[in-house]
């Protein structure tokens, strides 16, 4: 690990004003930065730690409807609080499927939100990656591709983006809310990551120093209450990154869908949510031809990186299916004993 | 560049000077506290070898910062026990051979501690492998681990105390 200098900020003011200096990143839970500063891959010259940042770790239910996550609240937190998991099961079942207890301890929603890609070869010091090093070229492309994208990649990346928590805060619509030296404003989660394009270097909306302050849920997000799954296949049942996943979630009317949300996972370097997937579900019967429609246009467009993760088009496709029958099927009484597995459903 | 912090320690409150912001608090208690019962397997947060209790949570202790901890109330496996009287879940993991070389079982025991209070599984074996899955067994000793845990999550009294 480099050394650097640690100041730990005690006000928002004060933590925006010492991430300007060159080379600067925050510490939240560490569970990310630490580990890609051991591995050499991160090496900021200054931490500042805002884990002591007044304010930034409440859920609030908004007088509009909606929720405002403070970016401080711990991933195990927001999980487990009765209101929220009540109101947003998707999103719970998500976070709860991800990483381990004691990593959920620390982890924070911000934190998860910027969470880096699990490309081994961006792991790997040794290996050209132009995120890393733009212009060095990527690894990742012709070799063992089993976890990067079937959507959205170009020529210089083909990464995914690792994060549960974001899936069904992209179907969601969730906002992002940021300070920064120029004061505030907000962007949309699903504008939040970048595609890899011609700068895989540039991985989210956030400019030099800026700080995420809180994740707002819309008010019409607590619609989908009743009917929302997540489902995540992975390598093992437990404490393993998605290969792919997906989030579902629909509101229903006299044996009609009104409106569903259908995001992806492990598919592309953002959660991946297609406008077309959804207007295929408003209006039709809850079938299992509506879900399968839905997932053919979500899938539409997809391409392999290489033959190695060609299965997982076709995997996407069946997971999101599943997902909006599960969602159909009513979000379940208690948290699965498995959050998000297909093992042990009914 | 030094670092001073105040830890509560087992119950006992001490002054530390960090001389590096590096230290994790893993480091911490096993280089310069002598405490080396949390174990370092992987130092990558994959392994749950480290795991100790922060403000009441179980967290890995390779990912944290010292600095960060300043105030912070840490319960290691070393304060586990009151004298002699061995907490339910050590008492536990004795009763149904919860391991076999050891190396795992300081963080295996702090993660049931942690499981327990935290009040999710109960007796459930599937919620409770399931909150236990970020602790790695290499001697494979999991079904002895899954009875003692469930063994010490119906013990009354001691699984809500010390801390
Ligand atoms: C073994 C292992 C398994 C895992 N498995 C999963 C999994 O299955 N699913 C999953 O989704 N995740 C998984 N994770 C990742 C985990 O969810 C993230 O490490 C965690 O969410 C990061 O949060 P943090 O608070 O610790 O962030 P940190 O490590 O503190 O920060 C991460 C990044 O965000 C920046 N940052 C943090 N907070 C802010 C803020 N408020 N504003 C601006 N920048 C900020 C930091 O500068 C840093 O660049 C796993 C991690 C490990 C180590
Ligand atoms: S896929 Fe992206 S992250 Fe991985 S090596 Fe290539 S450029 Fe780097
Ligand atoms: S040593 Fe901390 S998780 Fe392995
Ligand atoms: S008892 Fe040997 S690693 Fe668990």
């Amino acid at each position: 690990m480099n050394l650097f200098e640690y100041t730990r900020a005690t006000s928002l003011g004060e933590a925006v004003a010492a991430a300007q200096k060159p080379g600067a990143a925050y510490l939240a839970g560490g569970t990310n930065l630490l580990d890609l500063m051991k591995g050499g891959i991160a090496a900021p010259a200054h931490l500042v730690d805002i884990t002591r940042l007044p304010g930034l770790s409440a859920i609030e239910r908004l007088p509009d409807g909606g929720t405002r996550i403070g970016a401080l609240v711990r991933n195990s937190d927001l999980a487990n609080d009765p209101d929220f998991a009540e109101t947003y099961p998707m999103v719970a079942e998500a976070l709860l499927s991800g990483a381990s207890a004691q990593l959920r301890n620390a982890a924070t929603a911000g934190g998860n939100l910027l969470q880096r890609t699990r490309c081994e070869y961006f792991y790997d010091p040794a290996s050209p990656c132009n995120k890393r090093a733009p212009g060095a070229g990527c690894a990742a492309i012709g070799a063992a591709t089993r976890i990067h994208a079937v959507q959205g990649w170009s020529e210089h990346c083909i990464a995914t983006n690792p994060s549960d928590f974001c899936v069904p805060l992209a179907a969601l619509s969730a906002i992002v809310e940021i300070a920064g030296p120029q004061g505030s404003r907000t962007v949309p989660l699903t504008a939040f990551h970048c595609l890899p394009g011609a700068q895989p270097e540039r991985e989210t909306a956030l400019g030099a120093g800026e700080l995420i302050t809180a994740l707002v849920l819309p008010p019409e997000a607590a619609a989908f209450a009743r009917n929302a799954r997540y489902l995540k296949v992975r390598d093992r049942t437990s404490y393993a990154f998605a290969v792919v996943s997906a989030a579902a979630a629909l509101t229903l009317d006299a044996g009609r869908i009104v409106e569903g949300r259908l995001a992806l996972g492990g598919i592309a370097l953002k959660p991946w949510r297609v406008a077309e997937a959804e207007a295929a579900l408003a209006g039709r019967r809850p079938t299992p031809e509506t879900y399968a429609a839905a997932a053919r246009l979500a899938l539409a467009g997809a391409e392999p990186t290489g033959a190695a993760n060609a299965f997982k088009v076709e995997l996407a496709r069946r997971v999101a299916a599943r997902a909006l029958a599960l969602a159909a099927a009513g979000t379940p009484a208690r948290m699965p004993a498995l959050p998000a597995s297909p093992f042990g459903l009914a | 560049m030094t670092i001073p912090i105040r830890l509560t320690l087992n119950g006992h409150s001490q002054d530390i000077v960090l001389d590096d912001p590096r230290i994790t608090l893993l480091d911490l208690l096993r280089e310069r506290l002598d405490l080396t019962g949390a174990k370092k397997g992987c130092d990558r947060g994959q392994c749950g070898a480290c795991t100790v209790i922060v403000d009441g949570r179980r967290i890995n202790a390779c990912l944290a910062l010292a600095a960060s901890l300043d105030g912070a109330d840490i319960l290691t496996i070393e304060g586990l026990a009151e004298g002699d009287a061995l907490h339910p879940v050590q008492q536990a993991f004795l009763n149904h051979d919860g391991f076999q070389c050891g190396f795992c079982t300081p963080g295996q025991i702090m993660s049931a501690v942690g499981l327990i209070r935290e009040g999710q599984a109960g007796t459930d074996p599937e919620r409770i492998r399931e909150g236990m899955s970020g602790n790695l067994c290499r001697c494979g000793a999991y079904a002895g681990i899954l009875e003692a845990v469930r063994e010490a999550a119906l013990a009354p009294g001691r699984s809500e105390d010390a801390a």
